[in-house]
């Protein structure tokens, strides 16, 4: 650092003295580089790209080394694998499908939740509600010019989008504790009531036992909360200027504009937030662990305990013998390959979004 | 701009490169304290703990790092060779054993029993549970907390109509292990069913990770029933019920009737044995030895000297432990016998 730095202080001062007296030392600006900048400069190229490749090539490795070691199983239990029920080391018996059906089920009802709360943040933080409810009270207080006041409202919008980026920095172990002890208790005379008056409706099918759908799908969409808030916001704020005086100069008032223009034209983006946060919600393994009740049950109950891909190889891992490490490893094979579709998809979405408005700006 | 990254670059990795260095060279000056690396079961991993803190306040160059990964993950990482000991409730077997070329002395270092922890409300304490009773909610053919064969056990006492949620390990375990070996021995039903293993597939019921996770499920749920450890289940304050056993008496887990159970069977040499069905009126069903993993050839004879040491501490000063732990101290008679073993190690 040291010597970067001396040299562009040394290189600053030459210009300056250049400057002063233009005929002087102008060779000493445009001189060629010197060796050991041309090995440092290829040595940095160079290394960056072994690196970059390096993590490709690990993701490959990844699934190679996964895959080798589910052939067996792969080739044992062929595709009854995805559709059997029971997970039985015992009798080494072995299906996903409970598991793929609850990860599935877990997921879009998460992502139905948090994309609600999370649309509905993005839209709050975006389009200044925040700003004109604060701006309306410093008026009336006759502060809106002093000083400290009147940065209030950016601060807040801030304070309010870091916030809520936070819940992504809380740990897994800690959502799956609080949902036990805190949302379970909470939803039960929900789920209880549900259960009594509307039981017929397969949705509330059975009673809630405690761990289920329904407070692992609560906790997953605080989870991918974050995710999709933040990238909505983004596409919001990436609206067109032109497309917003537009909107507001045909007389649309700022609901009409929201809903029929800056929506729309975020569609994408949103969408893009939307399936990353599915891939999150996909992979989450703690916290579902801890909610879902790990029970082999494909049902249509929202209060049904059930199982996911990724807690049941958190939870059979550890303690797996040969033939199972197998099935687990082809159970890892198929999260992987979920996953990847749903990210993919994603990405490509995203990259659609950016290219349909570059007309635009 | 370019050259100043890549100085900054090169010069962070060498600083990355020194810093690097000179902790190596901090490891190298404590190069004479002995480090002991053990893997396995969850049981008896806060007894182990204990001991293994305590031993190192009276002998500071020993450092022992315990992980309780489980029984299984015990045995694994035992055979492969990648620690100093093992740890595992379902001992070995005679297979696994065979796959250790330096040869392997399992010493049972404490037992403990298994209790069924509940959350009724308004049911008659302690709950008394008939074998008919426990397997048929296990079975998931007793399904509400009213049911005929609960209510007899409890003497014909009032019993709330809650459905039962039956509440399992969602891990393999060595808890899982004892507990369904135990149902076999008792229930052909079981059996040929679920059957006896580290992690069955339960026909009804959700389930929790370890037994923090079985028993905050069960805390949360009324009409929940569940398996724990009953120093688990001693520490966290749970109701656990009584049981009926192969005498046909109802006997509350505590410290003298697991001893009772133990005293019930012989341990053979090689110091491995289940008890999955004891007699005598004052037994509780479901106790279990708890089995440390040696080799019986070290490379390091010093690590095999800080073994042997680690296990006479348990076996003497570390048996006063366990009964505030919730274990169950052994019988002098087996600690001899451990001992004995013990002195293959070399």
């Amino acid at each position: 650092m040291s010597i970067a730095e001396a040299k562009v202080a040394d290189n600053l001062r030459t210009a300056k003295v250049d400057a002063a007296a233009p005929s002087g030392a102008a060779a000493e600006i445009s001189q060629p580089p010197s060796t050991l900048d041309i090995f440092l400069d290829r040595g940095f190229r160079r290394s960056t790209l072994i690196i970059a490749w390096f993590i490709v090539a690990l993701m490959f490795w990844l699934v190679i080394s996964i895959a080798r070691q589910a052939l067996p199983a792969v080739r044992s239990y062929g595709i009854s694998f995805l559709t059997t029920t029971t997970w039985d080391p015992n009798k080494a018996q072995f299906g996903i499908l409970p598991a793929i059906s609850g990860t599935m089920y877990s997921s879009v009802l998460g992502l139905i939740i948090g994309t609600m709360f999370g649309l509905a943040i993005a839209i709050f933080l975006s389009e200044g509600f925040l700003a004109t409810g604060i701006e309306w009270l410093l008026k009336l207080l006759r502060l809106e010019d002093k000083r400290p006041w009147s940065s209030i409202p950016d601060r807040l919008e801030d304070f309010l989008k870091i916030t809520v980026e936070l819940l992504a920095a809380v740990p897994s172990v800690v959502y799956g504790l609080w949902g036990i002890f805190v949302v379970i208790p909470l939803v039960r005379p929900a789920a209880d009531w549900l259960h009594g008056h509307l039981g017929w409706i397969p949705f509330f099918g059975t009673t809630l036992s405690g761990p289920g759908l329904m407070p692992a799908s609560i906790v997953l969409a605080i989870m991918v909360l974050p995710t999709i808030s933040a990238i909505s916001r983004d596409a919001l704020v990436a609206v067109p200027p032109k497309m917003r005086e537009a909107a507001f100069g045909m007389g649309a008032t700022r609901w009409e504009a929201i809903l029929a223009v800056f929506i729309p034209t975020a569609a994408t983006g949103i969408f893009g937030a939307v399936i990353l946060g599915f891939g999150r919600a996909l992979g989450e393994t703690m916290a579902l662990a801890m909610l879902a009740g790990n029970a082999n049950v494909i049902s249509w109950s929202l209060f049904s305990p059930a199982n996911t891909l990724a807690a049941l190889l958190a939870n059979h891992f550890p303690e797996a013998d040969k033939i199972e490490v197998g099935a687990l490893m082809y159970a890892a094979l198929v999260l992987l390959a979920i996953t990847l579709v749903v990210n993919v998809v994603g990405t490509l979405i995203l990259d659609r979004a950016d290219a349909s408005l570059k007309g635009l700006r | 701009m370019k050259t100043t990254v890549g100085v900054s670059l090169s010069i962070a990795l060498l600083l990355c490169a020194s810093f690097a260095v000179r902790q190596q060279t901090g490891v190298a000056a404590a190069a004479d304290n002995i480090t002991l690396q053990g893997t396995g079961a969850t049981f008896p991993a806060p007894l182990y703990q204990k001991w293994f803190s305590e031993y190192n306040k009276l002998h500071p160059e020993v450092q022992v790092n315990y992980q309780a990964l489980g029984s299984g993950a015990g045995v694994k990482q035992f055979q492969q060779g990648l620690v100093n000991f093992g740890a595992s409730d379902a001992a070995m077997t005679d297979d696994e054993i065979k796959a250790v070329k330096d040869g392997v002395v399992l010493l049972p270092m404490t037992a403990g029993s298994i209790v069924l922890s509940y959350n009724v409300p308004d049911a008659p304490s302690p709950l008394k549970l008939s074998r008919e009773a426990y397997i048929g909610i296990f079975l998931g053919k007793i399904k509400t907390w009213d049911d005929p064969a609960i209510v007899k056990a409890n003497g014909g006492a009032k019993m709330p109509s809650t459905p039962i949620t039956v509440v399992t390990r969602s891990d393999g375990s060595g808890t899982t292990f004892v507990f369904t070996t135990h149902l076999s021995a008792i229930s052909p039903d079981w059996k040929a069913g679920p059957g006896a293993g580290k992690s069955v597939n339960f026909p009804v019921g959700v389930a929790g990770k370890g037994n923090p996770g079985v028993t905050a499920l069960i805390k949360q749920t009324p009409g929940a029933i569940g398996y724990v450890e009953y120093g688990y289940a001693l520490q966290t304050k749970m109701p656990m019920a009584e049981l009926e056993n192969h005498d046909g008496k109802y006997v509350p887990a505590s410290l003298a009737s697991g001893q009772n159970a133990l005293a019930t069977v012989a341990l053979p040499e090689n110091l491995r044995v289940w008890i999955p069905d004891p007699q005598g009126a004052e037994a509780y069903p479901i106790v279990t030895y708890t089995w440390l993993l040696c080799y019986k050839k070290y490379q390091d004879p010093k690590i095999a000297e800080t073994i042997k040491a680690l296990v006479t501490y348990g076996l003497g000063e570390g048996q006063k432990d366990s009964e505030s732990l919730g274990y169950i101290p052994l019988p002098s008679n087996v600690i001899d016998k451990v001992k004995k073993a013990a002195d293959q190690i070399s």
